[in-house]
């Protein structure tokens, strides 16, 4: 019965996709993920894992119920997102404000560059976890510490994106545009900027990215709320349904997120798409 | 406006690139003058120093030694450089429009830039100029979106909208395929009939240099000066057709002669420099 239920719903679906035309790459995409769904299924029925390990996608979305209803430790899922979209996007943020203008400095002072460059190039390959111990033994447990986390491991991919940017900028550009009468200033403002903001926002992307990828590292120490946390958690009590809820979450924000700067990028980088 | 705006003297200029005590000379001892509403082409080898003149001129590089004045004011000497400007303006060979702005965002950069017009002000001439070019329809796309022979007439009247004393032409149509060149050769000379400015055009196509010019100065290889100056009294306006002339086939075999020598000396230079 549930097999049938299974196979029953993509088919449907498929009917509904023909009135559009889906094209070619669609279609695969649309089978492989339905595979892995059916083998998923599949697995857990006749739990050749056991349950503990590989939850159902049943026990999946109970988990998803059961976090938005009664909550996980006492608060609501959505809450836990929440706690953590801040965190994430504080760091992000705060990076941006701080390493995009740095970055464009860098990429035209070969002597600011001279300042920063080694110091970000001798952290950037660390393990966020390396330095973490050291930023909590100096900030203590609380929010500071794993929002200047995120903002650190946010950091290198702005400053590289902006000073590639600048670099790439042609200089005949920049000279057509001095010989029009523009002052450096002038240059700045209305030549380096929206030249280099393909790139720069290709670098906040990138940059959240990595955000993302510190969060659970960055809710592990001393937290009590957060979806990175929840995830910790879960694994110490093997709630592997509470996990999945946490990585599907994470996952669907995470290319909420990059779907929101990909709509702003289009709207500001019309010039290069039309 | 002055009768004699426009024009440029080039006195005893030297120029010098010393990047790691190396010492390369690009121009030496060079002097010349640029009439007001004269057409000049400098053609010479690759390297020959034409571009590094005319960006003297511009005022991106600095004179080793000599001076350069525009109608009798010295704008640069080695201690002395004016910055570039919009009195002459000056069009690259690769290329070099703003592709996140619009061909008339493109066009109307300059006077909104310095202030020398208000926006409403430059819309309105810059649609006048985007209509004399053949351009109507083409205001709002963006770079990306046109051919490039547009790109290059747009660049041209990005620098014609600011009424500069002088265009400065770095090889501007290198590169181009043969129609887009014809194109582009008549559509400078419909200009130049109109506005007559000064002109430095560079190029090393000699075809070209006789067909649009006035004068044409032809440059050693390195370090440049100018070995001979051809006066073109061929009458205006031209068009195609005075290519066939037997004064234009006079005048390439002529110049062509002279490129010859330079480029068989270059040659053997670089025999001598490479044994």
């Amino acid at each position: 019965m549930s097999i049938a239920k299974a196979t029953a719903a993509p088919v449907s679906t498929l009917a509904r996709l023909k009135c559009v035309k889906p094209t070619p790459e669609q279609i695969i995409t649309f089978v492989t993920l339905s595979i892995l769904f059916s083998v998923w299924f599949e697995v857990t029925r006749r739990e050749i894992v056991p349950k503990m390990f590989v939850p159902s996608p049943a026990d999946v979305w109970n988990g998803f119920v059961e976090t938005l209803t009664v909550g996980y430790h006492g608060k609501n899922l959505i809450v836990h997102t929440l706690v953590s979209l801040a965190r994430v996007l504080g760091g992000w943020s705060a990076a941006c404000l701080l390493a995009i203008p740095l970055g464009l400095a860098m990429g035209q002072s070969t002597k600011i560059r001279a300042v920063f460059d080694y110091i970000i190039e001798f952290y950037r390959p660390l393990p966020p976890l390396a330095y973490y111990t050291l930023l909590v033994l100096w900030f203590g447990i609380g929010e500071f510490s794993k929002v200047l986390l995120l903002f650190l491991a946010a950091i290198p991919p702005l400053t590289i994106g902006a000073v590639e940017g600048v670099r790439e900028v042609s200089p005949a550009v920049i000279q057509a545009a001095r010989s029009l009468g523009a002052t450096p200033r002038q240059v700045f403002l209305k030549i380096i900027l929206p030249a280099t903001t393909p790139m720069i926002i290709t670098a906040m992307r990138i940059s959240l990215g990595f955000a993302y990828t510190v969060l659970v590292a960055a809710e592990i120490v001393a937290a009590t709320e957060g979806i990175g946390w929840v995830v910790w958690d879960a694994s110490k009590f093997m709630r592997s349904d509470i996990i999945f809820v946490g990585i599907i979450t994470m996952g669907i924000t995470g290319i909420a997120l990059d779907g929101c700067i990909r709509g702003v990028a289009k709207r500001l980088l019309r010039w290069k798409y039309v | 406006m002055h009768a004699a705006s426009g024009h440029v003297a080039i006195r005893e200029v030297t120029k010098i690139y010393d990047p790691d005590g190396v010492n390369v000379q690009a121009v030496d001892n060079c002097s010349f003058e640029i009439q007001a509403g004269e057409f000049m082409a400098v053609v010479g080898p690759s390297g020959c120093g034409k571009s590094t003149l005319l960006n003297m001129i511009a005022g991106f590089e600095s004179l080793t030694e000599g001076e350069i004045l525009m109608d009798g004011e010295v704008i640069a000497s080695p201690g002395k450089r004016l910055a570039p400007g919009p009195d002459r303006v000056v069009v690259f060979q690769a290329g070099a429009l703003f592709d996140w702005q619009t061909v008339l965002e493109n066009i109307i950069f300059g006077p909104v830039t310095t202030g020398a017009m208000t926006r409403k002000e430059a819309t309105e001439t810059a649609l006048e100029l985007i209509a004399g070019a053949g351009l109507k329809g083409y205001e709002h796309e963006y770079p990306i979106r046109i051919s490039s022979g547009m790109k290059r007439r747009v660049e041209i009247l990005r620098a014609l909208i600011n009424e500069p004393k002088t265009l400065l032409l770095d090889e501007p149509y290198r590169a181009m395929d043969a129609i887009t060149k014809a194109v582009m050769h008549k559509f400078l000379l419909d200009v130049f009939d109109r506005v007559h400015k000064t002109v430095m055009f560079i190029t090393h196509d000699l075809d070209e240099s006789i067909y649009l010019s006035d004068r044409v100065g032809i440059m050693t290889t390195r370090p440049g000066r100018f070995k001979r100056w051809i006066d073109v009294n061929l009458p205006r306006p031209r068009d195609f057709s005075i290519k066939k002339s037997p004064e234009f086939l006079r005048l390439k075999k002529e110049t062509l002669e002279l490129v010859h020598e330079e480029a068989k000396k270059s040659f053997e230079r670089g025999e001598r420099e490479g044994g």
